[in-house]
């Protein structure tokens, strides 16, 4: 059993959760990830780490209840146990390894943080600022309400550019829009990009770091079951290569992902994973009929 | 009076009734039956049974106890050899090793041993027998990688000789493959499995689940920083192998570790657990050995028709042959000497269909079948909405990648000593799938012995 030493909200539907899991905080690094099982009859999620300490044992998750699952994490309090907490799992991102300092160092590096893919950025940031390299971000949600983490990235940052869809705070507009303008009207130039939030945004992140020719590395979150490379359910198309982001990722060449695919493909469950959440709201009562998932067939 | 040349039949749940449900197939003998089973062992001075046993089981012997009705000594025979009989009674290929080698087997059937071994440990199991706990503890700590069969076998056996042994599974379950792979229906998992790893953990063996070697602990950190004397790497053959044929990344293609591990592992078929799993249609299991059977009658107790696609013969098949027999039994559909081309897709990615070819038997290729050949012309599309791909898996590289001074070969097996299970790392012994690549749970647990042997050789002269 895995104990929460912190429970809370970082925003409307957006959980941070301290976990005492002493051999996985020993060794992570950012970049990496974790299993994670509510109780006996839970799936295996997959979490990426937020936030380490290594001399207190602790692992810092943030999640977004989307499933049954996540819906069971997320009525869990301070004091309670996580059933299951492995990890680190996967390779730790490229710009946090000590051996590749000395290449970082010369690189402007711009991060860009979407949703719930905000929290796992932060962790880089902070190992670069340890280590004397403050990167910008740009961090972009729906809403004002659904900022995260604004505070902590001020502390580990070069420039913070906070957007928002609908123009609640900060910029207005989607990320993709503050990189052509930071690029194009504000003279900024980048040679490394790392983009982290929804498959979507990530998509549209590539696109538009294409067009400036900057290398970006995306964070996949694909479904998986085991996390040590036994299942192959995580497997993604990178340019001609399948890869399995389990142990071949999460992070990859984003200009070489195949986005469109990767889509469909974490789609796979979400009639039977939308059934389970019903099921654990409605209880008996639910039987299908209400065409909101299309039944128990 | 029964025809001394055939085996006293064993009850089976009827096939239709069990393509059904997920209850154990296999029912097993009763007292009389196994009392009638073991009068026609010859007891053979000289048994060749013994040899065909990868664990050299005292075979004639605890037959000889059965068939007094001594089953308390039987059990204390085969735990001498095997410490988890409920299991290998159930799994072993026993055609190709003890019963293979049966005398009564020349003229007739050999003797049931398999389900001998099973009854036995059935009995011990159901009327409290434990294996006898070691007497005397040295202290001296051992790590044992992976709660699978060679490393419940190795830990128990060095359990018995002392040593404080600890066990790490990645998994949240012990057990491995006998959770994650073998299907309820053929190994209960909580009347057998479970049951098998607490006789071992009653041996004083401790096992800590979730911690993953080479990525939550290294081996040398187990050994430089946690006090382990000795490692065993039982980690299994756990990456599953891909075609490499257009369509495999689409919807409806799994491996048969990750359909299996859903079902198996997170009970996906019970209405009770989260983990959600396809129930196809119509399925075609791609594969002959017994993982592709497992998948295939998972895939038909959760309703679907299923199609097995094997690109050789039934002669050929890998998979024992009772599993076969079963899956037959239940209406699985056998597309043999068939082999896909392209797995075929619709507008949203997901499967529509196989594109296969058929195929005829060549000259014998490197391991003495013969080769399978296309026949030219012969393309036709089997309509199905999930293909599980059964094709064999290899060792996982997270060990060998992050322990140093640990040699493996060129399939990325784990090179160890037949003998003594010593790897090219001092202290460090193998054995099971992780050095032979995928294989038998009884092969792996002749491995786990053999090396539970090696590193108390090993520590003794240290």
């Amino acid at each position: 059993m895995y104990k929460i030493l912190e429970a809370g909200k970082l925003a409307d539907n957006i959980y941070q959760m301290v976990v005492e899991a002493p051999r996985v905080a020993k060794r992570c690094l950012p970049g990496q990830f974790v299993i994670v099982t509510a109780d006996e009859v839970g799936e295996r999620i997959p979490l990426t780490i937020c936030d380490y300490d290594r001399e207190a044992g602790t692992i810092t998750i943030v999640f977004m209840p989307i499933g049954a699952s996540t819906e069971k994490f997320a009525s869990l309090k301070a004091g309670d146990s996580f059933r299951d907490f492995v990890g680190p799992l996967g390779v730790p991102s490229e710009l946090c390894m000590e051996e590749n300092l000395e290449e970082t160092r010369k690189k402007k590096i711009l991060f860009v943080a979407g949703g719930v893919g905000t929290a796992p950025v932060y962790p880089q940031m902070k190992w670069l600022h340890e280590h004397g390299i403050d990167a910008d971000v740009i961090v972009g949600a729906k809403t004002k309400s659904l900022v995260i983490l604004e505070d902590k990235f001020k502390s580990v940052a070069g420039n913070l550019y906070v957007t928002t869809d609908d123009g609640s705070y900060g910029r207005s507009g989607m990320v993709t829009k503050v990189i052509d303008d930071l690029i194009t009207n504000e003279g900024k130039t980048y040679d490394h990009c790392v983009a982290i939030g929804p498959m979507i945004m990530m998509k549209f992140c590539c696109l538009t770091t294409k067009k400036y020719n900057i290398p970006t590395v995306v964070s996949m979150n694909p479904i998986m079951v085991d996390g040590t490379g036994m299942c192959g359910a995580c497997r993604v198309l990178v340019g001609d290569e399948v890869k399995f982001a389990c142990v071949d990722g999460p992070e990859f060449d984003g200009h070489k992902i195949d986005f469109d695919a990767a889509m469909k493909r974490q789609a796979m469950y979400k009639t039977e994973e939308g059934r389970a959440l019903l099921k654990l709201r409605e209880g008996d009562t639910h039987h299908g009929g209400c065409g909101n998932c299309g039944g128990d067939k | 009076m029964a025809d001394v040349l055939k085996k006293v039949p064993v009850r089976e749940q009827d096939p239709k009734v069990r393509a059904t449900n997920f209850d154990e197939v296999c029912l097993g003998y009763n007292q009389e039956e196994a009392m009638e089973e073991a009068a026609r062992c010859l007891h053979c001075k000289n048994a060749k049974c013994v040899q065909g046993c990868p664990v050299n089981i005292n075979i004639p012997d605890f037959i000889a106890d059965v068939k007094e009705g001594k089953f308390e000594d039987a059990y204390k025979v085969i735990s001498e050899s095997s410490s988890l009989p409920a299991i290998c009674g159930r799994v072993c290929p026993q055609e190709s090793q003890c019963e293979g080698k049966c005398i009564r087997g020349i003229k007739g059937e050999p003797v049931s041993i398999g389900k001998l071994e099973r009854f036995v440990a059935d009995w011990a199991r159901e009327n409290g027998i434990k294996p006898p706990a070691p007497e005397t503890k040295n202290g001296r700590k051992v790590a044992v990688i992976g709660s699978g069969p060679s490393g419940l076998t190795c830990a128990g056996d060095l359990a018995k000789l002392g040593y404080d042994v600890t066990i790490f599974e990645a998994l949240h379950e012990a057990g491995g493959v006998l959770v994650y792979g073998i299907p309820e229906f053929r190994l209960p998992k909580l009347d057998v499995v479970a049951k098998e790893v607490e006789n071992v953990k009653s041996l004083g063996v401790k096992i800590e689940t979730n911690v993953i070697i080479g990525k939550s602990v290294t081996i040398d950190e187990l050994m430089d920083e946690e006090g382990f004397e000795a490692v065993f790497i039982g980690s299994g053959a756990g990456l599953p192998m891909f075609m490499g044929i257009p369509g495999e990344t689409a919807k409806g293609v799994f491996s048969a570790n990750e359909y299996l591990t859903r079902n198996n592992l997170m009970k996906a078929f019970r209405e009770d657990y989260d983990t959600p799993i396809v129930r196809g249609k119509k399925v075609a299991v791609v594969g002959g050995g017994n993982v592709a059977m497992d998948a295939a009658r998972t895939a038909l107790r959760l309703g679907a028709e299923v199609h097995i696609v094997y690109r050789r013969s039934e002669a050929e098949l890998p998979a024992r042959k009772e599993e076969v027999h079963h899956a037959k039994e239940e209406g699985i559909i056998f597309d043999l000497l068939t082999n896909p081309k392209e797995i075929l897709v619709d507008d949203n990615d997901s499967v529509c269909g196989i594109r296969c070819i058929r195929m005829e038997l060549g000259e014998p290729d490197a391991s003495g079948r013969r080769r399978p050949v296309e026949i030219p012309g012969s393309e036709f599309e089997l309509d199905v909405d999930t293909v599980i791909m059964s094709l064999g898996t290899s060792p996982n590289p997270l060990i060998s990648s992050t322990t140093i001074g640990l040699d493996v070969n060129r399939r990325k097996c784990i090179i160890a000593d037949e003998e003594t299970g010593q790897t090219s790392k001092n202290g460090v012994f193998a054995g099971g799938d992780a050095v032979t690549g995928a294989a038998t749970v009884i092969l792996a647990m002749g491995a786990g012995k053999a090396a539970a042997k090696g590193i108390h050789e090993f520590l003794s002269a240290k």
